[in-house]
């Protein structure tokens, strides 16, 4: 790979090492890539634990996973197959409800199903491999520039569907019974979302890959509600989070032989590690 | 006033259908003179639950806040200090000033009570629904509460529809008596509706009201219960 043949190692001089950061145009497109991916992934986190559904959304992923596969099978992009799987599980999630019990049984099963699905498409597609890998663990260092743009036009929308819903969404989120009273389209409200994160899905898929979506949409969010229980601060903090785990798990990335994905996972992870264990000193400080 | 009766009778569903979320299968109901709607913010309502997820981390005076607005699409950007200090006024009003900045699952189930209550009275409505509030407080808790919405409902010259499992707490409260049981619904004073003589002929099975010493009421004679508070 180019990281390989290039070999750079990081001067003492930070802005040359930035210099050297940005001096492929791969490296830029994946910032570029890596920046929308992690604004969007940090605020619909949020949402996600909110409402308890990261099981959701990780099964998303892996549904869309099977799409990906189905579609190089048939000769289309991975994205299309990637997003058709995605959106249509999601909205189906969507309208079982939120606070419907053993949802996440029927979301399992269903998962372990397209699973399947995704082996027999690898199968049937002959030298798939290298496709297969970078659909499960991300391939964010072969991001074009035509990718960067359909990236930052998908993270558009999202944001702006977000900012739509929020209030009634947090509504819905925090109490279904009370939003509905008050006249809330709590299902329909549901399927939105789900759609929501679905296309958001389909965007991270391409940094972290399906494997490792937890690291970019659940992880931040969840060390952020540790810190604040003010929704936008919560969001705020949420997003700041996953742009520091993008942007440092590419930049160490730069400077190593070792995947992107496994130091932005490997950065989520130790953070959250670190924030659970100070919480009891935190609060003997407070 | 009080709405009565055992599990399963359908006093949630009454509440349901004043809120507009169910239509009557049969007859009509009117609330303010015309068919219940959703969203109507005429009326206030606090649902029937145990407590929040211990996990939500949402702040009170947050959760009072989607009482205000939180129905409506979009974010908000400018112009929210009225709604502020409708918030504030109605946080005032169930005394929860001392927790509304802290997040909601952390707080104990009388202090999640009065935010619930708070939220469903900051739109100033003229009905208030409480689907069973008392049901998972102790016994001082469902005192004080129910001394608070005695007292906002006075104060706002408000009505109260409040579900309950146990008349008791109530009784020194509350003007009227709605009892459903068995298909069948009587309303009333609680003197005229809690005797022996109405109660059986509800629940066609011969029921006897205890009174003891301290006023309070038992309801004696129901299935295999054989002595509860009320019913």
């Amino acid at each position: 790979m180019l990281l390989n043949i290039a070999n750079p190692t990081p001067s003492w001089n930070p802005l040359d090492d930035l210099a050297m950061l940005f001096h492929y145009d791969f490296m830029v497109h994946a910032f570029e890539a890596g920046t929308v991916v992690a604004i969007v992934a940090g605020s619909i986190g949020y949402f996600v634990v909110l409402r308890g559904s990261s099981f959701a959304a990780h099964a998303l992923s892996h549904i869309g996973f099977a799409g990906a596969a189905g579609a190089v099978v048939i000769g289309l992009s991975p994205v299309v197959g990637l997003l058709a799987f995605t959106l249509g599980s999601g909205t189906a999630i969507g309208a079982l409800g939120n606070r419907l019990r053993g949802r996440d049984m029927t979301i399992g099963i269903v998962l372990a199903w397209t699973l399947g699905l995704g082996v027999l498409f690898i199968s049937l597609y002959r030298g798939y491999a290298t496709e297969a890998y970078a659909l499960l663990f991300g391939e964010i260092l072969g991001i074009s520039a035509d990718d960067v743009l359909v990236t930052l036009i998908a993270g558009a929308i999202t944001i702006s569907a977000l900012v739509i819903v929020y209030r009634p969404l947090l509504f819905s989120s925090v109490d279904e019974d009370l939003a509905s009273a008050k006249g809330v389209p709590v299902t329909a409200l549901s399927v939105i979302f789900m759609a929501i994160l679905a296309v958001a899905v389909t965007e991270a898929v391409q940094v972290v890959g399906v494997l490792l979506i937890f690291a970019l949409i659940v992880t931040p969010a969840a060390i952020a509600i540790r810190f604040t229980c003010r929704p936008p601060r919560a969001i705020a903090i949420g997003v700041g989070l996953a742009l520091l785990f993008t942007w440092l798990g590419l930049s160490i990335a730069y400077f190593s032989p070792h995947p992107v994905s496994f130091f932005i996972t490997s950065l989520a992870f130790f953070t959250y590690l670190g924030v659970r264990l100070s919480e009891p000193v935190r609060r003997a400080l407070i | 006033m009080a709405i009565l009766g055992p599990n399963g009778s359908g006093k949630t569903t009454l509440v349901r259908m004043i809120l507009g979320l169910l239509s009557p299968a049969a007859g009509r109901l009117e609330v303010f003179g015309r068919t219940p709607r959703r969203g109507d913010p005429g009326i206030g309502y606090v649902p029937q639950r145990s407590t929040f997820d211990p996990e939500l981390s949402i702040r009170g005076r947050d959760f009072v806040r989607l009482g205000v607005d939180g129905h409506r699409w979009g974010v908000r950007l400018l112009g929210g200090a009225d709604a502020a200090a409708a918030v504030d006024a109605s946080i005032d009003a169930v005394d929860a000033h001392a927790y509304a900045d802290q997040p909601l699952g952390r707080l104990s189930g009388g202090e999640q009570q009065r935010l619930l209550l708070a939220e469903a009275l900051v739109g100033n409505p003229r009905l208030l629904l409480m689907d069973e509030p008392l049901s998972y407080l102790d016994v001082r808790n469902q005192g004080t509460i129910v001394q608070l919405i005695s007292d906002v409902a006075r104060r706002r010259n408000l009505t109260v529809l409040l579900i309950a499992h146990d008349v008791n707490p109530l009784l020194r409260h509350i003007d009227q008596v709605v009892y459903v049981a068995a298909g069948r619904v009587a309303i009333g004073t609680p003197d005229e509706i809690i005797t022996s003589e109405r109660l059986s002929e509800i629940y066609s099975t011969p029921v006897e009201v205890v009174r003891d010493s301290r006023g309070r009421v038992f309801v004696v004679g129901l299935e295999e219960e054989t002595s509860h508070p009320h019913a």
